[in-house]
C-alpha cells in the first residue's frame, strides 16, 4: 500500500503544472472544416435520396428547476433551471422566471444532464434479438464495401433503440461493423419509435465512412487478402487514389455545365469515398493501436480529408499528443481490454490521459447494454483519472458522453449541451449521473418527453416485443 | 513467475527449459511488475488491525467504528471492543468501508489471455464428446495479466469455469484464489461443480433439439448410474455400450450421486423448468446458470431450493431469454431464490461489482447484492467454513473500500488476502506508468 500511495502522490506533483498545457505538435493537423451540421449542402456531391422524414413529437414549454445541472460545457450549476420551448433550450441558470405556460418539474435531489449521445454502436443493424435473420452490420464480402449505407439495414423495430432512450440516449451514431478496409456509410439516428430509419434519421447529420485498420480485415480477408497490416494501408490508399480519380471526374463535369449528355458514369463505392474527399462526410476509423492511429493520419493527410473520430483507440493515451493536434475524436471504453492482442495495451487512464492532454475524449458503447449507460462507463474513466492524480470534475466528465460525442459525430452545433438554442435534448436524472444507483428519471428528445420512468410508453420498444411475454413484460 | 517476498528473482518452471531463458524472463517480469503478487504466507503473517471500519462481517450485522483483526492468515477478532495484538499493523479504515475480499463464481482467469487467440485460451474445448472428464485446473496458467488486474479491485477468489464449446457436458471448475501465484497453491479446491449446458446452445451441440439435448444429458447420467453400481463388470467387459468414455463416466459419479454441483446453463423459462425436473429425476445438486427468465418461474425455482448464478446487467431480449429484465434478479430474490452474482467474464471481471451494484439499482437489496458476491457462493462451492465473510477463524480475506464497494467511484484501498496485503502492480499499471508523461523523456522509454 505505501509504494501505491507514494506513486499517487507523486503524480500529482508531476501533472500539476500542465494539466491544461498543449503538447508540442508532431505535425498531424487536419485540414480545417468548419463545425456545422449536415453535408455542405448544395456542395454535396450528390443529394441524400433518402432524406429525413423525423419531426419532434409534441411537446410543452417545460421549466426544470432545483436541479443540479452540468451544462455539458464544462460548468455545473447548483439549483439550477433548464427551460425547454419549442423544442429548443430557451434558458439555463441558477434562477429563471416560469413562463405563464410551462410544466413545471421540481428537480429538487436530481441532476439534468444533456441527452446522452452514442457516437458508435450498431442498434439496428445490429438488433436485438441477435439472430442471422437480422444480422445485417457487415457487408464482409470484399474488403471495401464503401457503397453499403448502414440505414439501409437498420431495423426501425430494434427493441435496443427504446431501451437506449431510456438509458438518456437522445441520439446515436450507427455504423457498420470493421470487417472492411471501408465498410460503408454511417448515420446518426434519434432513438425515437418510428416505421421507418427515414424517420429516426437526425436532420442535417453527415455521413461518415467507416473504415477499420489491424486485425479484423487481415483475418476476414486473409485468403483473398489483405492479410497483413500493410495489405491494409495499401487498401485503403487504392481506394482514395480511385475515389480521388472519380471526384476530379464528377467536379471536371459539373465544371463544364453539367450536360446531361456527357454525365460521367456513377459508381456507389466510389461515390463514398469521393464525397469523403469532397468533405462531405469524414472517416470513422477503427483503430486500435498507436502506431496505425498515425499511419491513419499520415493517409488522411496525403488525401486530404478528415477523420471524424477512431473507434476504440485503446492505445489513444500512447500518442495522446498526435491526437490533440489532429483534433480527431477517440472514442474509448473506460475498461476493455484482452479480446484481442491489439487490445492488450488497454488501460483504465485511456479517457483520462487523453482528456489531459487537450485531445477530444469520448465515451462510446459498441455494445447493445452499454448504450443503456454510458455515464456509467464515463464514471469508471473518472475514477480511473480521480487515482492517477489528474484533476477532472463531473462537469468536466459528463462531455465525454454528451458534447464530445456530439463533436465526434458532427453535430455539436446543434446538440449535445445546455446551451441556449440546441435542441432541447435533455435528461434528468434520479441523482448523480456517476452513481451506480442513479437511473433515468425522465428524457426529452427535442423538448419532447419521450421517456418517464414513471409511466413508461410500451410502444417506446419496437413492435417485436409487444405481447410477446405472458402478462406484464418488463424490461 | 516466483513469489517476490521469497526474495529469489526466478527458478526453472517445472524442471523444463533452459535455466538461464528463465530467469531473463523472470527478471523482467519482476523490473516491470507483471504478477508479482506476494504469496499468502499464512503462517507467519504480520498482525494486521483493521479499525474504525464500517465493517459488513455478511455474516451478521453491519458493524460500525468496529475492527477486524488477522493474525497467521486467519481473521483472529471481529467487532467493536476487539483488542489489537501487539506488534500489529494498525490501519485506520475510519470513514472507509471494510467487507470480505469478493468472490466472482464464473470466470476464465488464467484460461484466458488473449480471448481472441486459441493458443491462450484453454477453458473450452471444441471436442464433441462428452467432456465431463474436461479439468479446467489442469489448464490455469497462475501467470496471467488477468489475475493482478483482477484483485486489485477487490476480487481475491473466482471460481475457474470451463465454457460448453461443443458438448453438452464441459468439464468441471476450480476454485482459484487471486493472491497465489503459482501452482498448485492458486488452485483451492478442485473440482467444484460440474458445468453443462441446455437451451438453444445444448440443442444446437445435439441436433438442434431441445429433446434431443435432454435425451443425451440423461442417458448420460443413467450410463454414470450404471457405471458407478458396475465398476467390475464394466472393467471385465461384461457391461451394454456407454455413451460416454470411462474418464467422463467417473467423473459424472459424484454428481449423480449429488455430491458435486451440476451447474446448469439455461435462459427460457421452460428450459429452467426442464432443469428442476432434471433434478428431481436424478437427485441432483443443481445450481442454474444465467437464468434470464428466472423472474417468470421464480416461485419454482425457490421451492427446489436451486440457486441461481446469474448477472444483472441483462435486459436485451434474445430469442431464448425474451424476458430479459434488469429485475430479474430483485424479482427472483423477492420469491425466496438463494443468488450469486458473477461477472461471467474473464479480462473484466472486477465488473462484477457493476453486476452487483446495478443489481441493486434495480431492486435487490444492498446486503443481499454484497452476500451474492461473498457467503452465498462460498456456500453454494462448499467452502463457507473458510471463506465468504468476516468471522473469527475464517480466512484473512479482506477489503477496505473508499466507500460503497458498488459504486463506481469507490476506490480499492487494501486487499489481504489470507491476511497479506497483495502487490498493487499490474501489467496495465507498468503501461501507464511508462506514458504517464511524453514529455522530457527519451521517446524510447
Amino acid at each position: 500500500m505505501r509504494t501505491r500511495h507514494t506513486l499517487l502522490g507523486l503524480t500529482v506533483l508531476l501533472v500539476a503544472g500542465c494539466a491544461s498545457a498543449q503538447t508540442p505538435g508532431p505535425g498531424s493537423s487536419q485540414p480545417a472544416r468548419e463545425s456545422q451540421v449536415g453535408p455542405a449542402g448544395a456542395e454535396a456531391l450528390f443529394p441524400d435520396p433518402f432524406p429525413s422524414t423525423y419531426k419532434p413529437f409534441p411537446s410543452r414549454t417545460t421549466l426544470i428547476r432545483n436541479a443540479t445541472v452540468l451544462t455539458g460545457t464544462g460548468e455545473e450549476i447548483r439549483g439550477g433551471s433548464v427551460l425547454l420551448r419549442d423544442g429548443k433550450i430557451a434558458g439555463v441558470g441558477p434562477n429563471l422566471d416560469v413562463p405563464a405556460d410551462a410544466v413545471v418539474i421540481d428537480a429538487a435531489g436530481k441532476w439534468v444532464t444533456p441527452g446522452v449521445i452514442d457516437p458508435h454502436s450498431h442498434l439496428g443493424v445490429y438488433p436485438s434479438p441477435g439472430i442471422p435473420s437480422l444480422s445485417d452490420g457487415n457487408e464482409a464480402t470484399d474488403p471495401n464495401t464503401a457503397e453499403v449505407w448502414a440505414e439501409h439495414s437498420i431495423w426501425p423495430q430494434d427493441p435496443g433503440f427504446g431501451l437506449a432512450l431510456a438509458g438518456g440516449v437522445t441520439a446515436l451514431h450507427t455504423l457498420p461493423g470493421s470487417a472492411n478496409l471501408i465498410g460503408g456509410r454511417s448515420v446518426t439516428v434519434k432513438p425515437v419509435p418510428s416505421r421507418t430509419y427515414q424517420g429516426m434519421k437526425f436532420p442535417g447529420a453527415p455521413h461518415g465512412l467507416k473504415m477499420a485498420c489491424g486485425e479484423n480485415p487481415k483475418r476476414v480477408y486473409a485468403a483473398r487478402g489483405p492479410s497483413t497490416r500493410m495489405g491494409n494501408v495499401a487498401g485503403w490508399r487504392t481506394a482514395f487514389i480511385q475515389g480521388q480519380d472519380y471526384l476530379d471526374r464528377w467536379k471536371k463535369w459539373q465544371a463544364a455545365g453539367s450536360d446531361p449528355a456527357s454525365r460521367p458514369a456513377r459508381d456507389l463505392e466510389l461515390e463514398s469515398v469521393a464525397a469523403t474527399l469532397n468533405g462531405d462526410m469524414d472517416a470513422h476509423w477503427h483503430c486500435y493501436r498507436a502506431d496505425e492511429m498515425v499511419t491513419a493520419l499520415d493517409i488522411a493527410r496525403e488525401f486530404g480529408f478528415r477523420i471524424a473520430s477512431f473507434e476504440h483507440a485503446v492505445e489513444g493515451y500512447k500518442i495522446r499528443d498526435y491526437l490533440a493536434e489532429s483534433g480527431v475524436c477517440s472514442l474509448m471504453w473506460p475498461d476493455w481490454w484482452g479480446f484481442k492482442l491489439e487490445a492488450f495495451d488497454g488501460i483504465k487512464e485511456n479517457v483520462a490521459l487523453l482528456h489531459q492532454a487537450g485531445a477530444c475524449a469520448v465515451m462510446h458503447s459498441d455494445d447493445v447494454q452499454i448504450i443503456q449507460f454510458l455515464n456509467l462507463e464515463a464514471a469508471k474513466a473518472l475514477r480511473a483519472a480521480n487515482e492517477a492524480g489528474i484533476p477532472v470534475t463531473k462537469a468536466e466528465a459528463v462531455a465525454w458522453f454528451t458534447l464530445n460525442a456530439a463533436r465526434a459525430i458532427g453535430i455539436d452545433e446543434v446538440t449535445g449541451s445546455l446551451e441556449v438554442g440546441k435542441n432541447a435534448d435533455v435528461v434528468i436524472w434520479s441523482g448523480d449521473p456517476f452513481s451506480i444507483y442513479t437511473k433515468t428519471e425522465k428524457v426529452f428528445v427535442d423538448g419532447a418527453l419521450l421517456f418517464d420512468r414513471a409511466a413508461p410508453d410500451p410502444y417506446l420498444f419496437g413492435d417485436f416485443m409487444l405481447g410477446i411475454l405472458p402478462g406484464e413484460a418488463i424490461r | 513467475m516466483t513469489c517476490l517476498n521469497e526474495g529469489s528473482v526466478s527458478r526453472p518452471a517445472m524442471g523444463i527449459g533452459i535455466a538461464s531463458a528463465t530467469v531473463r524472463v523472470g527478471a523482467f517480469l519482476l523490473l516491470v511488475g507483471w504478477g508479482g503478487g506476494l504469496c499468502p504466507k499464512p503462517v507467519g503473517a504480520q498482525a494486521v488491525a483493521i479499525t474504525n471500519g464500517e465493517i459488513h462481517t455478511v455474516a451478521g450485522a453491519v458493524i460500525r467504528g468496529g475492527t477486524v483483526v488477522m493474525e497467521g492468515g486467519v481473521i483472529t477478532a471481529v467487532g467493536r471492543d476487539v483488542a489489537i495484538p501487539a506488534g500489529a499493523r494498525v490501519i485506520d479504515a475510519a470513514g472507509k468501508v471494510v467487507t470480505p475480499g469478493l468472490f466472482d463464481s464464473n470466470t476464465r482467469l488464467g484460461v484466458v489471455e488473449i480471448s481472441s487467440y486459441e493458443g491462450t485460451s484453454d477453458g473450452s474445448s471444441a471436442n464433441d464428446r462428452m467432456t465431463a472428464a474436461f479439468n479446467v485446473a489442469e489448464g490455469i496458467n497462475p501467470n496471467t495479466t488477468l489475475i493482478p488486474v483482477t484483485r486489485v479491485e477487490g476480487i481475491t477468489r473466482a471460481i475457474v469455469a470451463p465454457v460448453p464449446g461443443a458438448s453438452l457436458i464441459a468439464g468441471t471448475g476450480a476454485l482459484i484464489n487471486l493472491g497465489a501465484s503459482r501452482l498448485p497453491e492458486i488452485v483451492v479446491k478442485t473440482p467444484v461443480a460440474m458445468y453443462a449446458v441446455l437451451g438453444e446452445r445444448g440443442a444446437g451441440f445435439q441436433g438442434g433439439a431441445r429433446p434431443l439435448a435432454l435425451l443425451r444429458l440423461r442417458e448420460a447420467f443413467q450410463d454414470a448410474m450404471d457405471y458407478a453400481d458396475h465398476r467390475a463388470a464394466f472393467q471385465a467387459g461384461e457391461r451394454r455400450d456407454y455413451s460416454l468414455s470411462r474418464l467422463d463416466l467417473e467423473a459424472l459419479v459424484p454428481v449423480i450421486r449429488g455430491e458435486l454441483p451440476l451447474v446448469l446453463q439455461v435462459g427460457r423459462a421452460s428450459d429452467i423448468l426442464t432443469a428442476l425436473s432434471l433434478k428431481k429425476e436424478f437427485g441432483l445438486e443443481l445450481v442454474l446458470s444465467g437464468a434470464g427468465e428466472g423472474w417468470m418461474v421464480a416461485r419454482e425455482i425457490a421451492a427446489a431450493g436451486v440457486p441461481v448464478m446469474t448477472e444483472a446487467i441483462s435486459n436485451l431480449p434474445s430469442m431464448e431469454t425474451l424476458g430479459a429484465s434488469y429485475e430479474n434478479v430483485a424479482r427472483m430474490q423477492e420469491a425466496g431464490v438463494t443468488l450469486i452474482l458473477t461477472s461471467f467474464d474473464g479480462h473484466n471481471v472486477r465488473n462484477v461489482k457493476q453486476e452487483a451494484g446495478f443489481a441493486v439499482s434495480y431492486g435487490l437489496s444492498h446486503d443481499a447484492a454484497l452476500r451474492a458476491v461473498t457467503l452465498t457462493p462460498a456456500e453454494v462451492w462448499g467452502v463457507a467454513d473458510r471463506m465468504g465473510s468476516l468471522e473469527v477463524g475464517k480466512v484473512g480475506d479482506v477489503v477496505v473500500w473508499s466507500g460503497d464497494p458498488f459504486e463506481i467511484l469507490t476506490s480499492v484501498e487494501h486487499v489481504f488476502i489470507e491476511g497479506v496485503e497483495i502487490s498493487y502492480e499490474t501489467r496495465q499499471k507498468a503501461l501507464l506508468e511508462k506514458y504517464r508523461s511524453l514529455e522530457g523523456r527519451p521517446p524510447w522509454r
